[in-house]
């Protein structure tokens, strides 16, 4: 009785740890949006009032519009090249059963273990050996590598989860290696396809640190606002355009959460080969 | 027969073709994005600067200067300091959270799931931004303290220390160290736990001695992805930082930079994948010795 008791206090005292936790995780970057709206140009308290001028100061901002427009074209080609990267290098190591794709897929993740500046400068000095330079294309190349393992987990824990028997019945019926994957194993696949999209758009959209090295005459959202972070005065207005990116960010991030968990009922099959994964499908992303 | 014969070669061409479809963009990817562009790295480390791409003539002089400059030492001494006290702070800070996700939380799961997952897709930059305006002269920390009567002096203690890139570091990577703990947690058989509370083991005792070595993959896993992008970081102790925090990235970057000497960059990056391996190494040794369920 009093053990029973014991626990529930201890759980108790734990839901009070996870609340401060959740309030150290969020209240820093929450205040970007509260002092957004701050009528001064320092962020300090007390508050000076209610405005929405440094809002105002987003609009018809040439530099600003051209490094939005750069961000949403590399972040949808580099999360394009990177999901499709993602989905053949899992089905492929999945079902391929051939050593190479296995290899594949294990260097598919390793840029986990290489800090960001290293990837950086090792594709610097490619694109420069290749005579691309630093510009759009070197940056596309470089969120495809920063996105991949991402993509990579997604969909090889969602194929993991797609039962063995389905795609063995496509087979048997006499339908190709080709028209199995493409009338069968996509169709079932698709929320994570999109989902592992936006993960990859998301990366891509907000990448500073390898972007930093490939960058060339046309910066990026994240290149633009280290830009202005030299100058007090635009201090407002990062926290405006930073507020407008943390509410896209969230919001994608909220619908592809949704999105890779929808058409999940059944659990994955007890199967030691295929990633470790929870009821709900949380991902194992690195094992050692 | 002959038919038969045909349409089964013809069968095998398309698998053929569908393989190598398949695989192309992947090994594409990962043979010349990852390995030849870390390979082009590890070359360049060997060579001497001349200004060229490339370099010239191949010395191992990059990497005496690397061995033998104190400065070097120290600051990848700090490094690792730095990166060993954000991991340890992030892996212990999450490890009660991932424990209540995977026993406690219910039907809030799913929420408490989502919430800190979220911060893992938002802009690192903008949270490290965030702290920056936290920790100014004029900052949040600062002025809110004067308007709470606490002190009467702004003071610049905040910004430009050690201290302040651990903070930024640990609150950047904490999302990244809740789910491999709270997967391990979760993964754990419920028998086992029943079985150490019937076996008449009482509450603290279980976890020591059941759930917590089982949880110890989890925790590796953690703490590596948690480990290798800080101790390479040079955005942070760029905005938070000051000139006493300098860590390896930042002197990499400046290599690339406006030091220009590219050979030498690659060769502290090499140095840099060699630290990090040693670490990897240990991890793997460890998560045998705790008898990894992987």
């Amino acid at each position: 009785m009093s053990e029973g008791r014991r626990t529930e206090r201890g759980s108790g005292w734990l839901g009070v740890y996870v609340i401060a936790y959740l309030v150290f995780l969020y209240l820093p970057v929450l205040l970007i949006p509260l002092f957004s709206f701050n009528n001064s140009i320092q962020a300090a308290f007390p508050l000076q009032g209610f405005t929405l001028q440094w809002y105002a100061t987003l609009f018809g901002n040439s530099a600003l519009t051209n490094a939005l427009l750069n961000s949403l074209v590399i972040g949808a080609v580099a999360a394009t090249g990177a999901t499709l990267c993602g989905i053949t290098v899992s089905y492929m190591d999945l079902y391929g059963s051939s050593p190479l794709a296995a290899t594949i897929s294990a260097i598919a993740r390793l840029p986990i273990l290489i800090p960001g500046v290293i990837v950086g400068i090792s594709l610097l000095i490619l694109i420069n050996l290749i005579g691309l330079g630093p510009s759009r294309i070197a940056i596309v190349l470089g969120h495809i590598l920063v996105a991949l393992p991402t993509t990579v987990v997604i969909m090889r824990s969602r194929f993991a989860a797609i039962p063995k028997t389905i795609r063995e019945a496509a087979l048997d019926l006499g339908a190709s290696d080709w028209t199995t994957f493409r009338r069968v194993m996509l169709p079932l696949s698709l929320p994570a396809i999109v989902s592992a999209f936006m993960l990859a758009f998301l990366i891509s959209f907000d990448e500073f640190i390898v972007v930093f090295f490939l960058a060339g005459t046309e910066p990026t959202l994240p290149l633009y606002i280290w830009s202005q972070l030299r100058f007090p005065k635009s201090l407002p207005t990062v926290m405006a355009l930073g507020t407008s990116i943390l509410a896209v960010s969230f919001a994608i991030a909220a619908a592809a959460e949704i999105l890779r968990h929808r058409g999940l009922s059944a659990p994955a099959p007890a199967d030691p080969s295929q990633p470790k994964q929870t009821k709900r499908g949380e991902l194992q992303w690195h094992s050692i | 027969m002959s038919a038969i014969v045909a349409a089964s070669a013809q069968e095998a061409r398309s698998s053929q073709g569908f393989r190598f479809a398949m695989l192309l963009p992947g090994a594409l990817v990962t043979f010349l994005l990852i390995l030849f562009a870390l390979g082009l790295v590890i070359f360049l480390a060997f060579r001497g600067n001349d200004g060229s791409l490339l370099g010239a003539g191949f010395t191992m002089a990059n990497f005496v200067t690397v061995v033998s400059d104190p400065l070097y030492w120290t600051v990848t001494l700090r490094s690792l300091v730095i990166a060993a006290l954000v991991t340890l702070a992030t892996v212990v800070t999450a490890y009660p959270v991932a424990y209540y996700l995977a026993f406690h939380a219910g039907r809030r799961r799913g929420l408490l799931l989502f919430l800190v997952t979220l911060p893992f897709w938002t802009s690192y930059l903008l949270r490290v931004f965030a702290w920056k305006i936290v920790l100014a002269y004029n900052g949040v920390l600062n002025s809110a303290l004067i308007e709470s009567g606490i002190w009467s002096e702004p003071t610049l203690a905040f910004l430009n220390t050690p201290a302040a890139v651990v903070v930024t570091l640990a609150h950047a990577y904490a999302p990244f160290a809740i789910l491999p703990i709270y997967v391990a947690l979760d993964t754990i058989p419920k028998s086992l736990i029943e079985a150490a509370s019937d076996l008449g083991a009482r509450p603290f005792t279980s976890f020591r001695r059941v759930v917590l070595p089982n949880s110890m993959p989890g925790v590796l896993a953690a703490a590596l992805v948690v480990f290798v992008p800080t101790v390479g970081d040079y955005v942070t102790p760029a905005l938070v930082g000051g000139p006493a925090s300098t860590m390896i990235g930042t002197l990499i970057q400046a290599e690339f930079g406006k030091a220009n000497d590219w050979p030498f960059g690659a060769a502290l990056s090499v140095a840099v994948m060699l630290v990090i391996l040693c670490v990897v190494l240990v991890a793997r040794f460890a998560d045998r010795r705790f008898g990894s369920r992987t």
